[in-house]
């Protein structure tokens, strides 16, 4: 199929739709309402379902219902709307049930407003709601990451029987960019939906999705039971790119549109000899501790740059352990750092690391 | 090769359609590029602008901070952007609407009139086809040819008994474009 101009916003929706997503809940917000409007017009197009809830909170618990129901099933939001969500999400985490989420963060904290940002990094990765879970965390850099990764998270998410978010920021949500969108995968029947699903039990024992564990030792169980889980997608699922780091001597870490930006200053100090190369996690968590290691084990010096005021730089430094120095150059408030400015850090770096 | 250009007017003068037009052509004809907007407020009455970069290579940042070429549509736009532009750029001026002139004489400034050779078109609305045509005669990415091809597969369709006057638009942009390169 051949590459469409695509905005972030409707290529993941319409990634969503071709991966069979049969409902969408979702409460407008910018930068992501034109995800809701390609779904608003898709889903009722193809039988399915599209419905603009009262509020996040509302969409999510509706979420949280069809995927009990075993259909796939996804929401989108922003940053605050996501907040709105936490207590879904933390349901959903507890009841084992797939879902898909799509955040395309904006400045904050509280309204802020609705330029890019990377946030609400803690916020996801290190887990939403409350209680002991983690949720799969992919964040894309360019309008056919978005699109791929939305596709595969409704796999991932059946696969593990856990939430995916998709965390981008208001740039991937807005931009245009060629793109190829995956084929159509038609909606699960009925009879194929998973074995744990509530699909009504005639003829059948009924089936339980809870998470009220009253007594300790078996809500302990469940949560030893979630561990073991963790530690399966931490095995099968660290997703990275990397960029010219067979000789480098320095290493920028950034993710999504931060990570893209990183890659033009990379090529710019390479023009002008500096030795540095570019890690962009992908999978958020599971995070890429054991690669940026390695990379840490070569280096001079890592740089981590972020739209935020420095929350993945907690990973970066979990990963690179004391070997070598981590520095940081963050923007914040929807303010996006430019090239020229990665540049000026990685020369300054390049300075300090070979003084 | 990687070219950058920003436009920038009212939200309703088209800034974001020629910029998505520039970038369609652009994918139309096997290069590299990104589309980046301006979504807040500004679309419905504001300043609004768009980043489009076209290139030969993957592209990274989809954002810049010197552009190669800059389209201005009002004064606040060229506030913003006359000390922005690449030394060596080019900066477009409509000069139906802003009554200054650019102060910079190390790009080159065109002075397109776009409003009132819009109006001669036929329609107010085609100022920003002119201003892209007087753009594309200084820079060496795509041509009006291309872009005329690229109108045709993208034009809304609902716009579509606009597609000659659009044409028109961008050849006569290019040619008082010309014309102030080679004064007669």
């Amino acid at each position: 199929m051949a590459k469409e101009l695509l905005k972030g916003n409707v290529a993941f929706a319409e990634a969503a739709v071709r991966a069979g997503c049969e409902a969408y809940y979702g409460y407008p917000i910018t930068p992501q309402t034109e995800a809701l409007e390609h779904m608003a017009k898709r889903m009722p197009e193809l039988g399915r379902v599209f419905l603009q809830a009262e509020s996040e909170v509302a969409a999510i618990n509706m979420v949280y219902g069809a995927a009990c129901a075993g259909v796939r099933v996804m929401s989108s939001s922003s940053s605050p709307g996501v907040s709105l969500m936490m207590e879904g999400l933390s349901y959903i985490a507890g009841s084992e049930v797939p879902v898909v989420l799509v955040d395309i963060m904006r400045g904050g904290p509280g309204l802020g407003n609705i330029a890019p940002s990377q946030g609400d990094y803690n916020q996801i990765v290190k887990g939403g709601g409350h209680g002991d879970y983690r949720i799969i965390t992919l964040a894309p850099a360019t309008i056919q990451e978005i699109i791929d990764l939305t596709y595969e998270a409704f796999d991932i998410a059946e696969k593990y029987r856990a939430i995916v978010v998709i965390l981008a920021d208001g740039s991937i949500g807005q931009m245009m960019e060629p793109a190829e969108l995956p084929p159509m995968q038609e909606v699960r029947k009925r009879e194929d939906r998973a074995e744990w699903s509530l699909t009504g039990a005639k003829g059948r024992d009924p089936r339980v999705i809870t998470s009220i564990y009253i007594d300790p030792a078996e809500e302990e169980v469940f949560n030893l039971h979630l561990v073991e889980k963790q530690k399966k997608i931490e095995a099968n699922e660290v997703r990275f790119s990397s960029l010219l780091l067979e000789d480098a001597e320095i290493a920028i870490v950034a993710y999504g549109t931060a990570g893209r930006i990183a890659q033009s200053s990379v090529k710019q100090a390479r023009d002008e000899g500096i030795k540095v190369g570019l890690l962009r996690p992908i999978s958020l968590y599971p995070f890429p501790y054991d690669e940026i290691g390695k990379v840490a084990d070569q280096v001079k010096r890592i740089l981590v740059v972020e739209m935020s005021g420095g929350q993945m730089l907690d990973d970066v430094r979990l990963a690179v352990n004391g070997k070598v120095p981590v520095d940081f150059y963050g923007r914040m408030g929807g303010m996006v750092p430019l090239p020229d400015e990665v540049f000026e850090q990685i020369q300054e770096l390049n300075q300090k690391a070979n003084a | 090769m990687q070219t950058e250009i920003i436009i920038s007017g009212f939200g309703g003068q088209g800034a974001l359609f020629a910029g998505q037009l520039l970038a369609y052509t652009g994918l139309d004809n096997g290069m590299h590029v990104t589309w980046f907007p301006s979504y807040g407020p500004e679309m419905r009455g504001g300043t609004a602008h768009c980043v489009v970069i076209i290139s030969d290579d993957e592209i990274g940042a989809p954002i810049v901070k010197n552009p190669a070429a800059v389209i201005v549509m009002n004064i606040p736009s060229l506030d913003k952007y006359e000390s922005l532009v690449r030394q060596g750029g080019v900066l477009v001026v409509n000069s139906s609407l802003v009554d200054r002139n650019p102060k910079r004489d190390d790009i080159q400034v065109v002075l397109i009139p776009a409003n009132e050779i819009a109006e001669e078109l036929g329609n107010q609305r085609l100022a920003n086809l002119v201003l892209l045509g007087a753009l594309l005669e200084r820079l060496d990415v795509l041509s009006i040819e291309q872009v005329g091809e690229g109108l045709k597969g993208h034009i809304p369709a609902h716009r579509r008994n606009l597609l000659e006057a659009n044409i028109e638009a961008l050849i006569r942009g290019a040619e008082l474009s010309k014309e102030q390169l080679e004064p007669a």
